[in-house]
């Protein structure tokens, strides 16, 4: 839950200038693997800034994101690399069976699936990354398997 | 330890660690780069961990965990010192053997030795495995035998040396002036001379000036720059500090790709202990130069690794490029004198203040000198990083250090230089590597990614998805880049799915053209340059699409159907089970059978064949 005392340590943690700005997003993404609207109304006020100044660059980039996150995070690379070695088909796998496009997470917020453009792990591409693990030479039909585990231990949990 | 405040101590510190380091001490290193550590590294430490202490060998033998060694492809990978014993793909199953085969016998383990892949004999030792005997390797030639995290370790092989002679030996001017005459060149992208650039900010007015390395490293592709800062980060630091006393700059940044989190620690823990000993800071080494640098994450965007754009990401803002009518040497970050680097320009340098601008110049073409860490990845069989002198061949590159195509078919093209560069064709392979050769061919040097395509690889497919990552990547600020981008994709796209029409070439042409005169940055006016390089050397392809609705290549989905060959077939019903849209029917032991209008050409019934039944065409 959006805590005022987390962001103000990490604004005390940074200095509230403008050059802190995405280190200040990063740590509050890190903490809440989004970007919560609270806290970016609050950092704005704390940095005497319009708050459309802080959304413009939350926006910009990449890494941050305005929605909340599925548990599990599923990212498949499409770099040149994994692109020419068969990605995409891994890619269209995991959006079929997971029922969502890349950006997207799923209803039940189990799982978030992106795509990337390389992971600086090309030599075992297609590269698929789920919380951190890394799956390489990955291939269409390999996807299910690996997803599986994930949805799988869920069930286990939830029992 | 406390800070070290003179030359003298700096000496004597490196004296002590040197007595030390004892080179034909047993030692046995894992690679712990982002692929081997994908692939198990660190159960394989931990497991040697375990093996050596079981067998009391702990203070016998060092175990280190390196950085990447560059043969990402057979990770995890093992080299035992002092014999340079290489083991490729190793498991902490192999370990046992490993430590009372080689360790306490001295043999060889054959089963986990590289085979060579014309002869298929064993290769014992790390230089005699091609991918390695072919390479000339400077900035990457201790990835493999230091812990990065290990300041002791870089001044054992010699490190800040140059930074001690820059120090006291040097005037900013001479190491300018060496730098000039060494011939390096800028190795992120467009390749301008780096004394130059260092010159005009060391005379441009102000009092505050900055460096910066830049290891954005944005190429899809592309990971040297990753490696050499998780895999030797002082060095980068050490050629930072330098540049930074030659222009008279006392603030310093890196930035860097967030996707990279092993390198932002080790260049981060490199820096803390660099200050720690004094190397870094206020008054560096009694030398009375200043210097404190940072670290800066970036957070997701390509054009960050223009210029301008990494600037005003770097003071915090969205990062979009400016016009360049000024210079970043005269009014760069916070409009102050500023020089921007690729990380291995900043690693050259040490290498350039020990051994010389001779040396570095005598490497290399008339024009481009020196070495370039490539990563060479895609349809080859050896992956992964290799340094070469500038002007060797792509065929070298391919085939006697890449071992040829893994589908064992024909090699089709070689893609230099990522979103902004080409596609070189196979006819061309004999093509030096070198700015001015590769620029000439369609193409640019880049930052070192060279993708390896075959027979497979369409063409026109490529070209469409470098025009969707700069449709993703513009930052929209100008229209020609921004709509431009935008109209060439949607005309790719149509070729694609079998909507091409006749003039669609040309259509591509003249919107290249608008682009190429109408973007502010280089990404706008490079975007075009894998479009135009693919109609220059496959125009053929584009026709097919086009007017046959075909793809040579049976990539695109639209254009091709998926069968079974009823002589391979043995109705063994893998891919029927298989199949997503339950498009496969057949009987036990019958031939089987693919509804093309159910099928939706995933390839997941072509993967799990295993009598190569299934034709795509
Ligand atoms: C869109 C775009 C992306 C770039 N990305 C990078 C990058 O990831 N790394 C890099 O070193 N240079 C990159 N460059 C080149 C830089 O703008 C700059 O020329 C370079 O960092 C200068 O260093 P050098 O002289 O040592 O090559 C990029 C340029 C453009 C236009
Ligand atoms: S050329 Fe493209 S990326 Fe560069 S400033 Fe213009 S719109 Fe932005
Ligand atoms: S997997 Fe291959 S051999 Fe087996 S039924 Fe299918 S096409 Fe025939
Ligand atoms: S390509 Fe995919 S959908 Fe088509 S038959 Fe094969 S497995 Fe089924
Ligand atoms: S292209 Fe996929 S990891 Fe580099
Ligand atoms: S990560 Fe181990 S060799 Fe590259």
């Amino acid at each position: 839950m959006f805590d005022v005392n987390k962001v103000d340590a990490i604004i005390e943690k940074h200095g509230a200038e403008q050059r802190a700005l995405t280190a200040m997003l990063q740590d509050i993404q890190g903490e809440y693997n989004y970007l919560p609207r609270e806290a970016l109304e609050h950092l704005a006020q704390k940095m005497k800034l319009p708050l459309i100044q802080v959304y413009q660059v939350a926006r910009f980039y990449r890494a941050f994101s305005l929605e909340p996150r599925g548990k599990h995070s599923i990212t498949v690379c499409l770099g040149t690399a994994c692109h020419v070695r068969g990605g995409v088909a891994v890619a269209d796998q995991v959006g079929r069976l997971l029922g969502i496009k890349p950006g997207e997470t799923t209803k039940d917020r189990r799982f978030s699936f992106d795509t990337v453009n390389c992971l600086g792990c090309c030599a075992l591409g297609p590269v698929m990354v789920v919380d951190g693990q890394y799956y390489g030479k990955m291939a269409a039909s390999k996807v299910e398997r690996v997803l599986a585990k994930y949805s799988g231990e869920e069930v286990a949990t939830n029992a | 330890m406390p800070r070290l405040t003179s030359r003298a101590e700096f000496e004597a510190w490196r004296q002590s660690i040197l007595a030390s380091w004892d080179p034909s001490k047993p030692c046995i290193t894992v690679c712990g780069g982002t692929g081997c550590s994908a692939l198990g590294a660190k159960e394989v430490t931990a497991a040697l961990g375990r093996e050596l202490k079981k067998q009391g060998l702990q203070d016998k033998v060092d175990l280190k965990m390196t950085g990447c060694h560059g043969f990402c492809e057979r990770g995890p990978l093992v080299v035992v010192y002092p014999q340079h014993i290489f083991y490729q793909s190793v498991t902490a199953d192999d370990v046992p053997d490993i430590v009372s085969e080689t360790l306490i016998k001295g043999n060889p383990l054959e089963r986990k030795l590289y085979k060579d892949l014309v002869t298929g004999e064993p290769i014992v030792y790390e230089p005699d495995v091609p991918f390695y005997r072919e390479q000339h390797r400077i900035l990457m030639k201790y990835n493999g035998l230091i812990i990065p995290t290990r300041i002791q370790d870089y001044i054992a092989i010699g490190g800040y040396q140059a930074l001690c002679k820059a120090l006291f030996e040097m005037s900013p001017e001479q190491v300018i002036e060496e730098i000039k005459r060494s011939g390096l060149r800028g190795r992120g992208g467009a390749g301008f001379p780096t004394g130059r650039k260092w010159e005009e900010c060391r005379r441009a007015d102000g009092d505050i000036k900055y460096v910066i390395c830049n290891a954005d490293e944005g190429d899809p592709g592309a990971y040297q720059d990753r490696s050499l800062v998780e895999g030797n980060p002082h060095s980068i630091l050490e050629g930072i500090i330098i540049g930074a006393y030659a222009v008279g700059a006392h603030e310093g940044f890196i930035y860097i790709r967030h996707e990279y989190p092993l390198a932002v620690e080790h260049i981060t823990r490199a820096a803390e202990q660099a200050e720690e000993y004094g190397l870094l800071g206020k008054n560096i080494l009694g030398s009375g130069f200043d210097f404190t640098f940072k670290v800066h994450r970036g957070a997701g965007a390509f054009v960050c690794g223009e210029s301008s754009a990494l600037m005003r990401s770097i003071e915090g803002y969205a990062g979009e490029p400016r016009a360049k009518r000024i210079h970043a040497t005269e009014k760069g970050l916070w409009e102050r004198p500023t020089v921007l680097n690729n990380v291995k320009t900043w690693a050259s340098v040490p290498h350039i203040i020990n051994n010389g601008a001779d040396w570095f110049a005598q490497m290399g073409t008339e024009t481009s000198k020196g070495t370039m860490v490539f990563s060479l990845v895609g349809k080859v069989n050896n992956t992964g990083l290799v340094e070469v002198p500038m002007g060797a061949t792509l065929r070298h590159l391919v085939y006697d250090i890449g071992g040829g195509i893994s589908s064992g078919k024909r090699c089709k093209a070689v893609q230099t230089g990522g979103p902004s560069g080409g596609c070189i064709p196979e006819r061309l392979l004999d093509l030096p590597v070198d700015y001015e050769a590769l620029t000439e061919a369609g193409s640019i040097m880049g930052s070192g990614g060279l993708i390896v395509m075959d027979e497979d690889t369409c063409m026109v497919d490529v070209a469409r998805y470098f025009l969707h990552f700069t449709m993703e990547e513009s930052c929209g600020k100008c229209t020609a880049c921004r709509e431009g981008s935008r109209r060439m994709y949607e005309i790719l796209e149509r070729i694609v799915h079998g909507k091409g029409q006749e003039g669609d070439i040309e259509r591509l042409q003249e919107i290249g053209t608008t682009m190429i005169n109408g973007s502010l940055c280089a990404l706008g006016r490079m975007a075009p340059n894998p479009v135009l390089s693919t109609i220059r050397y496959f125009r053929e392809e584009y026709e097919a699409h086009i007017r046959d609705k075909r793809c040579p290549a049976a990539v695109c989905k639209d254009l091709i159907t998926y069968s079974i060959i009823a002589e391979n077939c043995t109705g063994c019903g893998v891919c029927l089970r298989n199949c997503p849209q339950g498009a496969i029917t057949g009987e036990k032991k019958q031939v089987h059978h693919i509804d093309p209008s159910k099928c939706i050409r995933c390839g997941i019934c072509r993967e799990v064949c295993r009598f190569d039944a299934i034709k795509v065409e």
